[in-house]
């Protein structure tokens, strides 16, 4: 466990010594805080709407805002992941630090762990800034606690899933951009799988959605946390780290 | 200290290194020798468990590389070819992550790594990024990651390259100053490299070793003839006659006053002969000198050979 933080710690600092952590956390914060504006403004809008052709009750905060800002805040990393876990291997591998990591007495696993909670914490502090939003409304309105906390669990461990997607993809090759389209195209895949559900059949569509990424995340973004949903983004996260164990290892046999 | 028996890989069809069998004993500096390609990174890639072999073992200090890779990892320093280091940090960092990496006791780390800055020389640059060093800085970086766990063996992939001639004399130094508490394995397809600083060498050649032996010893068993110049001052046709006759002496030859003997290896009291002779003979020795054997002759005579007997087969 000791090695695990020597490594996250090193590649945690190493996002904040090169650009990539400040241009990933101010891209992606510039265009959340967009969203929010956008779905603040859109909401009070709508509720204004409401009240003035007295049409009931109007639509909840949750609803209004939160659902759709942190749904949105899942595609963007879906976008911003694969610029974070792409230097990760594919990096090392080119710049041969990689065999200091090989030839120290760490295991694999050690290594692997260690670079996924690096990618895990920034994107914890990406998430961090976002509490912004909830503050806001809380100061401003009185929205449920519930489903933000949900949300961003759900947030967490769908992020995680891109993350373990971007290590495989780096500890394939030793070219970044290579690492990151690959990692980009396979996040969308599963992110779009769920598309097909209405035109396949039944069978094949209750395969497909409970493939799909993002099927899983509806739940959370609604305020309940489901056992299932929780095992599918845990066992897509070890699967992830297993496979990307096996690569790193059957490079060696080569 | 080490111990390698019948260690083989291939990669994929082509085989990099060929039943390598050799040993390495506590306190040795041994010098890994061969043409580029030869084999010496796969094998000491295979000795600092960075890849398996695809057959046969190693052992160092005890521990079986294939078994055992953490404790081997633990036991072992290793400068790869191209230094292992991160542009982006500083160096007493890295040097500080890499004692971490290779478990060095939380309290001794600071320690350990001011230790290793003091006797790579690196103190002016600790503060440095590595991405703005020069390359034989680079290499003293990665020459003090191999250094700060304090190992018992040291495996340094062509250590001195990119240096220039002042720092390859102080690395060298460092090395040979190293080989009284640690084992080490350099390996080099420059030649002097070896001779400045191995007690052994093993020349190895397209994944076989060619020969293994101290540098004295491959000389004579090369059964090279030892060259003298013998300068004088009256190189009278009388007196080369006279020098010609000794017994031992292979062939002679003239260019002005600068006589080139080739003798049989192995038989003193020749060349004291040659030097009475020439005092006899009134020639008027002005210099005596042996020239060496160099390392280069010796290599190139060897993988030639091997390839000459390649053919053949």
């Amino acid at each position: 466990m000791k090695n695990v933080f020597t490594i996250a710690r090193r590649d945690f600092r190493a996002y904040f010594t090169s650009p990539i952590a400040y241009i990933v956390i101010a891209g992606f914060l510039a265009i959340m805080g967009w969203m929010f504006f956008f779905n603040l403004s859109h909401f009070n809008l709508q509720n204004a709407q409401y009240q003035q052709f007295n049409m009931g009750k109007g639509i909840s905060i949750t609803e209004g805002i939160i659902r759709p800002l942190y749904g949105n805040m899942n595609v963007i990393f879906l976008f911003m992941v694969p610029f974070i876990t792409m230097r990760l291997f594919a990096e090392e591998k080119k710049l041969h630090s990689i065999e200091l990591l090989m030839t120290s007495p760490v295991t694999l696993t050690e290594i692997i762990l260690g670079k996924f909670f690096s990618s895990l914490a920034l994107v914890l502090v990406m998430l961090a800034f976002t509490t912004v939003y909830p503050i806001v409304l809380f100061i401003t309105g009185n929205p449920e606690l519930g489903p933000i906390v949900t949300s961003y669990i759900g947030t967490i461990l769908l992020a995680s899933c891109y993350l373990s997607l971007g290590l495989l993809f780096s500890a394939m090759t030793e070219n970044q951009i290579v690492a990151g389209a690959l990692t980009f195209a396979t996040g969308l895949f599963f992110w779009l799988i769920s598309w097909a559900t209405q035109t396949v059949g039944p069978v094949w569509s209750d395969i497909l959605t409970h493939l799909s990424l993002i099927s899983h995340y509806n739940n959370f973004g609604q305020g309940i946390i489901n056992s299932s949903d929780t095992f599918y983004y845990l066992s897509f996260i070890a699967l992830g780290l297993f496979l990307t164990h096996r690569v790193l290892d059957s490079f060696r046999w080569r | 200290m080490i111990q390698v028996t019948h260690l083989t890989k291939m990669y994929g069809p082509r085989m990099a290194v060929n039943d390598l069998n050799f040993e390495v004993n506590e306190g040795e500096i041994v010098g890994f020798l061969g043409p580029n390609g030869a084999g010496k990174s796969t094998t000491m890639k295979i000795l600092t468990g960075f890849m398996p072999a695809t057959q046969g073992n190693a052992v160092i200090a005890g521990y079986d590389v294939f078994e055992n890779p953490v404790e081997v990892k633990r036991n072992v320093g290793y400068l790869p070819e191209n230094p292992p280091v991160y542009p982006e940090m500083q160096v007493c960092d890295y040097l500080e992550f890499a004692a971490k990496l290779r478990q060095v006791p939380k309290s001794a780390v600071q320690a350990s790594v001011r230790n290793i800055i003091e006797k790579t020389g690196l103190g002016d640059v600790q503060k440095r990024l590595i991405g703005n060093l020069s390359k034989g800085f680079r290499q003293r970086v990665g020459l003090a990651q191999a250094l700060v766990h304090n190992p018992k063996v040291l495996i340094l992939d062509e250590p001195t390259v990119g240096l220039d001639p002042k720092q390859i004399i102080e690395i060298r130094e460092l090395i040979k100053s190293l080989g009284r508490d640690h084992t080490v394995i350099l390996s080099s397809h420059i030649l002097p490299e070896v001779t400045a600083t191995c007690q052994r060498i093993i020349v190895i050649n397209k994944g076989l070793i060619v020969a293994e032996d101290t540098l004295d010893r491959l000389t004579t068993r090369l059964n090279k003839g030892l060259i003298y110049n013998l300068v004088v001052k009256n190189p009278a046709t009388e007196g080369i006659e006279a020098l010609r006759k000794i017994q031992g002496v292979r062939s002679l030859t003239q260019a002005g006053s600068k006589l080139v003997v080739e003798m049989a290896p192995g038989l003193q009291e020749s060349r004291d002969k040659v030097i009475e002779t020439a005092v006899q003979k009134n020639m008027g020795v002005l210099e005596f000198s042996a020239e060496r054997v160099s390392l280069e002759e010796i290599f190139l005579q060897l993988t030639t050979v091997e390839e000459a007997m390649g053919e053949n087969v």
